[in-house]
């Protein structure tokens, strides 16, 4: 495994986009946090950018990258190398190097301006997030032999879980805004890693005030220590699923 | 050494395999031999375990490997049409499987030496002809000095010298009391390589035989000849 890994590693090192990609967030990073006068407002910048710039790098360069090592892949397979070794090995080498990218880029400046507490939510969030869209890519790529097919489906899932599915929750708000609907709220938001790290950075920063009643529930459940943790655990599980389901299938491909 | 029991696979509506039985020792040569998508390439790829079988048994030295596959390290294969990492040179390229098989020691360099590999190191994989992608995969099939030597259309695309060098080095090897598995349409190439010789057609297997009973039973010296006549003997057409 650690063999295979190493070679991974070089690869996406080698390959420099990752590279890029940290300064980018950097430079996002210090400016969100440079350019507003208080410290709050460059806040939901970072947050906005963790939001909807890591998952999309995420999903979209590990896609193309998986479809790009088909012939890295059949060279190992044809070696004695287990096929769950390579595929660990790329899902290992391409979480790690985004993770990294996005803590030495914005993990940083988040942890210099933002306070302790919110700042280690924040960057949890993030790499958790890196990591969930890596293995939602594993899954959209395995799912397909066609390359353009792949990479609609991991778009289209990037567009589902950071615009439209927020649509729909804020849709459900104002057309059942009469009916107890907190609890469902609740649950529904548990259906996407992004707006269940949306909520969970939004609730341990001051603007969480702003809520209303809606927002109370939400303090209720995912303030408190265990809502943190069931969180935490339900986030574990988005990368869990998407990632053994494509391990799955990739065992019974012919290559 | 490698039997396979009953191997079924299917593509879709294509039945690229039907219930396959063969059995191959150690100390033989057998060639491959069929039309165009009569599932030779699928068979070598059931047995290395890159392609599933829907159904049926591999076995190799009477071990079932269809569960647990550290069988390969005794592999060596040369694929048709090499695919490799393209942004790679044809050093790293070698010194990644070696790390990877962690078998840096007790190489078999023969080849390597004869096509001249070393000067070419630096080389990356896409700037490369077929066929000197083909010399790279020979020298990583003989490399790790495997007990079985499955070569997927050896020749094609080699110029002559090259060709013969890797000829010559397929006896020394059978002679070694290694298994060796070659496909190929050219049959006169194969005269004076082979002991065995399989034919298929349709995903079955229509003769398996040793070639000295092949050219007895035809009444032909020439492997082709020989060949040519007793397909038609089966063959009702």
């Amino acid at each position: 495994m650690l063999r295979v890994l190493k070679y991974v590693s070089l690869d996406i090192l080698k390959n420099k986009i990752v590279v890029v990609y940290a300064v980018m967030l950097a430079l996002f990073a210090w400016s969100a946090f440079g350019l507003e006068d208080n410290t709050s407002k460059g806040t939901l910048t970072a947050l906005n950018l963790i939001l909807l710039t890591v998952p999309l790098m995420s999903v979209l360069f590990s896609t193309i990258y998986i479809y790009n090592s088909s012939e890295f892949i059949e060279l190992l397979v044809s070696h004695p190398v287990k096929r769950s070794v390579i595929w660990q090995s790329l899902f290992a080498g391409l979480s790690i190097s985004l993770a990294l990218a996005f803590i030495l880029g914005a993990g940083i400046p988040i942890l210099i301006f933002v306070s302790l507490r919110s700042a280690l939510i924040m960057i949890l969030s993030g790499i958790l997030l890196s990591v969930i869209f890596v293995a939602i890519a594993f899954l959209s790529s395995v799912l397909t032999r066609d390359k353009a097919r792949g990479i609609g489906i991991s778009i289209l899932l990037w567009l589902y879980f950071t615009l439209l599915f927020d649509g729909m929750i804020l849709f459900l708000f104002f057309r059942f805004s009469e009916y107890p609907i907190e609890n469902t709220a609740v649950f529904l938001t548990a259906l996407s890693p992004v707006d269940l790290c949306r909520i969970l950075i939004l609730l341990h920063l001051d603007v969480a005030a702003m809520l209303g009643y809606t927002g109370a529930i939400f303090k209720d459940t995912f303030g408190s220590f265990w809502g943190l943790l069931v969180s935490f655990f339900l986030l574990l599980l988005w990368i869990f699923v998407p990632y053994v389901w494509s391990l799955y299938k990739f065992r019974k491909k012919d290559l | 050494m490698i039997e396979v029991k009953n191997i079924s696979k299917r593509f879709g509506k294509l039945q690229a395999l039907d219930s396959i039985h063969l059995s191959l020792h150690s100390g033989t040569c057998t060639a491959l031999t069929g039309p165009n998508g009569c599932g030779k390439t699928t068979l070598i790829k059931t047995i290395l375990g890159m392609v599933l079988p829907d159904s049926g048994n591999l076995y190799f030295e009477g071990e079932n490997v269809l569960s647990h596959k550290t069988y390969k390290r005794d592999i060596g294969y040369m694929p048709q049409i090499g695919r490799y990492p393209e942004n790679m040179s044809i050093g790293q390229i070698i010194s990644m499987i070696q790390g990877i098989r962690n078998h840096t020691s007790d190489l078999d360099l023969e080849l390597y030496e004869q096509f001249n590999l070393k000067d070419m190191l630096h080389k990356k994989m896409r700037t490369l002809s077929g066929g000197t992608t083909q010399k790279v995969s020979a020298v990583l099939a003989f490399m790790f000095q495997p007990k079985v030597l499955i070569l997927d259309e050896p020749t094609a695309g080699l110029d002559p010298i090259a060709s013969e060098i890797l000829k010559e080095k397929i006896i020394q090897t059978t002679k070694q009391g290694k298994l060796v598995l070659i496909t190929s349409h050219v049959l006169s190439e194969l005269e004076g390589l082979i002991s065995h010789m399989i034919c298929m057609q349709d995903g079955r297997i229509l003769m398996h035989e040793e070639v000295q009973v092949l050219k007895q039973k035809s009444g032909k010296e020439m492997l082709s000849q020989a060949m040519v006549k007793l397909l038609k003997e089966i063959t009702p057409c």
